[in-house]
């Protein structure tokens, strides 16, 4: 229970999954203009990195290990992951209709967000079991939504201020990501 | 110019994917701590790209068109798994710095972006030079970020000392290192320096009628310069649009 709880800590904050390790930047850039959008997209990449490592984590158990195929991990994965986003849009669409009118939008952008592709990759590397796997999944993913919520609520206030010319649009956005960072790294060596 | 000269080109200056369209912000922001870890991102990126878009435009007749995307990705993904066995076979060190960062070249957009919308149109020959080119114009750009960064940030430049350290003890004068260039922190700011320059870059060759390429990559802020729009089942970018109306009607 206590290493459960290492991994959350250790996956949402002092290694933030943008902040530090760099995945997922094209949804941290792109979906953090507005709070509700964020959160939704935050809530969309919890669900299915939860899923997907569960779903990876199984394959790599019971098939790749057994069958001696581990060196085909890069292209498994990545192909289960883009049947399963697209499987499970198809299932809340069908049977879970207020979550997939939460969630919907969301879904297909995260394909081929790195951080999905990186958990499952990290929990092998690490070495994790299946439920550490998904723990650390989870954990990721909180640690992305708490990043894109914070720089969207800072971001909706910037719009309001006087930026210089050639720092409008992105180059802002990345500063405060720097500062963010900093901020962040506050937090290494909590654990 | 014939084209493979005009390929190489326009990868490495003229729509350098870094630099100009802005592509593949991941692995820029990731690995460029040192100019020798940028070089050989940028190099193994350059073999599975310019592989990619041999293979991909070889078989660009045989892919039917619904199933491509998928397709890409089986053909990338081998790729980058000989790839990665060979770095670990011969270059032991650099693999073990660029660790998760080199499986993760699969879902580097520069490279399906290039399968999309240039291999999966041309000839082997040209794409093949057109890999070479972006991959190239890649790599020049993660090496000279590393070099930037690795300079401010240990005084270093290909692990050779540029700048003398101070030493306290001995109470020479001397560089020192702004260590936070080789953290995450730093990694942000000099991308945003890089793309506030560009902004101005960008004005002054407008301003001479010779506009730069527009940038393409998730750096936009949507999605439709998205290598994978095409394949993706959402058109993301309009319903992200619809989203943000909806919320904004609510308020």
């Amino acid at each position: 229970m206590k290493e459960l709880l290492l991994i959350i800590i250790a996956s949402s904050i002092v290694n933030n999954v943008v902040l530090s390790q760099f995945l997922g930047i094209c949804p941290f850039l792109g979906v953090s203009k507005k709070v509700e959008t964020a959160a939704g997209m935050g809530g969309a990449v919890i669900f299915v990195i939860a899923i997907s490592s569960f779903v990876t984590g199984l394959i790599y158990k019971f098939i790749l290990v057994p069958t001696g195929f581990v060196y085909l991990q890069t292209i498994v994965f990545i192909l289960v992951i883009a049947a399963l986003v697209q499987f499970v849009e198809m299932f809340l669409k069908k049977n879970i209709p207020s979550l997939y009118k939460a969630l919907g939008v969301y879904l297909p952008l995260i394909t081929t967000n790195c951080a999905v592709l990186g958990v499952a990759l990290n929990n092998v590397t690490n070495g994790y079991n299946i439920l550490q796997g998904v723990v650390y999944g989870v954990g990721t993913a909180v640690g992305f939504t708490i990043a894109i919520v914070i720089m969207a609520g800072i971001r909706e206030k910037i719009e309001y201020n006087d930026i210089p010319e050639p720092f409008k649009g992105t180059a802002i956005v990345l500063v405060t990501a720097s500062l963010m960072a900093i901020a962040f790294t506050g937090f290494s060596g909590v654990i | 110019m014939n084209k493979p000269v005009e390929r190489l080109y326009n990868g490495i200056l003229k729509e350098n994917p870094s630099f100009v369209l802005m592509l593949g912000m991941c692995p820029t922001l990731a690995v460029t701590t040192s100019a020798i870890n940028g070089l050989g991102m940028g190099l193994s990126t350059t073999v599975v790209l310019a592989m990619s878009n041999l293979l991909i435009s070889l078989l660009r007749n045989v892919i039917p068109d619904r199933v491509r995307m998928p397709a890409y990705i089986v053909v990338v993904a081998s790729l980058v798994t000989m790839v990665q066995f060979l770095m670990q076979g011969f270059v032991p060190s650099l693999y073990e710095s660029l660790g998760i960062y080199i499986p993760l070249i699969v879902v580097n957009c520069i490279i399906l972006g290039r399968a999309e919308s240039y291999a999966s149109k041309n000839p082997p020959v040209p794409s093949l030079f057109d890999g070479l080119g972006m991959g190239l114009g890649f790599s020049m750009s993660l090496t000279i970020i590393g070099l930037v960064r690795e300079l401010l940030g240990a005084g270093t430049a290909f692990n050779i000392q540029l700048l003398p350290l101070a030493d306290s003890a001995n109470g020479t004068a001397g560089f020192t290192p702004i260590s936070i260039f080789i953290m995450p922190p730093g990694a942000f700011m000099v991308l945003a320096v890089l793309v506030a320059v560009m902004n101005v870059v960008r004005k002054k060759m407008e301003a001479k009628g010779k506009p730069l390429a527009a940038p393409q990559g998730c750096i936009t802020g949507d999605c439709s310069g998205c290598s994978f729009s095409a394949g993706c089942t959402g058109k993301s970018s309009e319903r992200i649009l619809e989203a943000e109306e909806k919320v904004e009607k609510e308020d």
